[in-house]
């Protein structure tokens, strides 16, 4: 159930796009053709796919305070008490994240030269596309669980960055058909249309938790409701002893 | 000035106006967006990036003959986190409050364009004074447009700046409030922001036609 909920609540509530502006160079540059814009989107989520666990694995066991536990204390780290390496988070994520791109490049090239053909280009592109380091600092930042989850995590970002690139990308195409008032042809019309989708998408908020959280206020009123008044009977019940 | 020859200063305005990273370029939208929401958290996002741009720039600068151009990026990338941290680490010791309320965005200053972009069309090629100048130029480039953003949102939606009221008491009804103004709590959610941007992408290019795409 767990993820399922943060699968849809990823792409649609915490769209990358959307909702936290994550990767918005490339989602600008490479939104002219909505056939470049697949290319682009679908290697964004292979590399989140990979990223956000691996980066997960690092925080859990070398970054979180206490994470160094499972190290032998004759190494002279008594890991579980004082260290906390989590200062070096940002190195070490953008280090992993550039090298699995180096890497997934080559053995794409290898193994897959059609899948290379399509990828290819943009993957150089994704070392530097925020969406991705954002998608492990979020990740790191929500405290994700399990692994499972993390992974979950990373695709449906992926999905929720994609399905955005490939929207703006089809309206991009129509709207070379209409007539935008000089200034704001280009970036500036594009800037207007992100911002009207993502008060769009604002609306997907109440999707998942909303009903949940309204009956939880209730219940928690209801129990101090209760508790005040069992108070106040035990009070007159006081006073009139005390009589 | 006998410091800046004309071509010098014209590396720090020249990205203020029609060079704009963020207008013109289109850079560096990525983490500056998120936090306009405050003007304080703008300001301070804007002196982050100046540093890190500034000292970055120098840096990679003193390095261009000896970096391999095949692994550059990864080079960039270790100068860009190391300085990123610094400032995280600064932010977490004299201003926890405000370090929370970026979050992740003081991390992503590592991925944002502008400082890539720079590195990659500046400070390969040039010396570390020019290269100095062209980031800090830059970054003001960037700051500006993020202090315009952060002012208006902060005005129009919470009636404040720098957390200070300046429009008077929104629940006693006194100033502006007295007249029936209400605050527009829609400026503080993220589309508004690029809607803002848009409109001062718009007046900058009808104030000068040559920057309008075809």
């Amino acid at each position: 159930m767990e993820h399922i909920e943060l699968f849809f609540k990823s792409i649609f509530i915490d769209n990358m796009v959307f909702a936290v502006f994550l990767g918005m160079c490339s989602y600008l540059a490479v939104s002219k053709k909505v056939s470049t814009a697949v290319g682009l989107g679908a290697a964004v989520i292979f590399v989140l796919a990979i990223t956000v666990p691996l980066n997960w694995l690092l925080d859990q066991y070398l970054l979180q305070p206490g994470a160094l536990a499972w190290l032998d204390p004759k190494y002279g780290v008594n890991g579980s008490e004082t260290m906390d390496l989590s200062f070096l988070s940002f190195i070490m994520f953008i280090a992993t994240i550039a090298t699995m791109v180096q890497l997934v490049e080559i053995v794409v090239e290898k193994f897959s030269p059609s899948l290379y053909n399509s990828l290819g280009i943009f993957l150089p592109l994704i070392a530097v596309n925020c969406a991705i380091l954002g998608g492990s600092l979020f990740m790191q930042s929500r405290e994700i669980p399990t692994f499972g989850l993390a992974l979950n995590y990373g695709v449906s970002s992926g999905i929720g960055w994609f399905l955005a690139i490939l929207a703006i990308a089809a309206i991009r195409e129509k709207i070379r058909y209409s007539n935008v008032p000089p200034a704001l042809r280009g970036l500036g019309i594009t800037f207007i249309i992100t911002g009207l989708m993502g008060i769009g998408f604002l609306s997907f908020g109440g999707m998942l938790t909303g009903g949940e959280e309204e009956y939880e206020v209730e219940k928690t009123a209801k129990i101090i409701d209760t508790a005040k008044e069992t108070k106040e009977n035990e009070l007159a019940n006081n006073i009139k002893v005390n009589e | 000035m006998g410091l800046l020859s004309k071509k010098d200063t014209a590396l720090i305005t020249d990205p203020l106006t029609d060079n704009n990273p963020i207008t013109i370029q289109v850079l560096g939208i990525c983490s500056a967006l998120a936090i306009t929401a405050e003007l304080k958290a703008s300001l301070v996002m804007g002196i982050a990036v100046l540093f890190v741009l500034g000292v970055g720039n120098v840096v990679i600068s003193l390095m261009r003959n000896i970096i391999p151009s095949k692994i550059r990026i990864i080079v960039q990338l270790i100068v860009v986190a190391s300085l990123v941290i610094i400032v995280d680490q600064v932010l977490k010791a004299f201003a926890y409050e405000l370090s929370k309320t970026l979050s992740v965005f003081v991390g992503l200053i590592i991925t944002n364009c502008i400082i890539m972009g720079r590195f990659e069309a500046f400070a390969l090629g040039n010396g570390p004074w020019r290269s100095f100048l062209d980031g800090i130029g830059n970054a003001l480039g960037y700051a500006v447009i993020l202090i315009i953003v952060g002012f208006f949102r902060e005005l129009l939606g919470s009636g404040t700046l720098f957390g200070i009221p300046v429009l008077g008491d929104s629940i006693e009804k006194t100033g502006v409030y007295a007249f029936g103004y209400e605050n527009n709590g829609f400026m503080l959610m993220p589309p508004m922001a690029l809607i803002v941007v848009g409109i001062i992408i718009w007046v900058q290019r009808s104030r000068n036609k040559a920057l309008i795409e075809d």
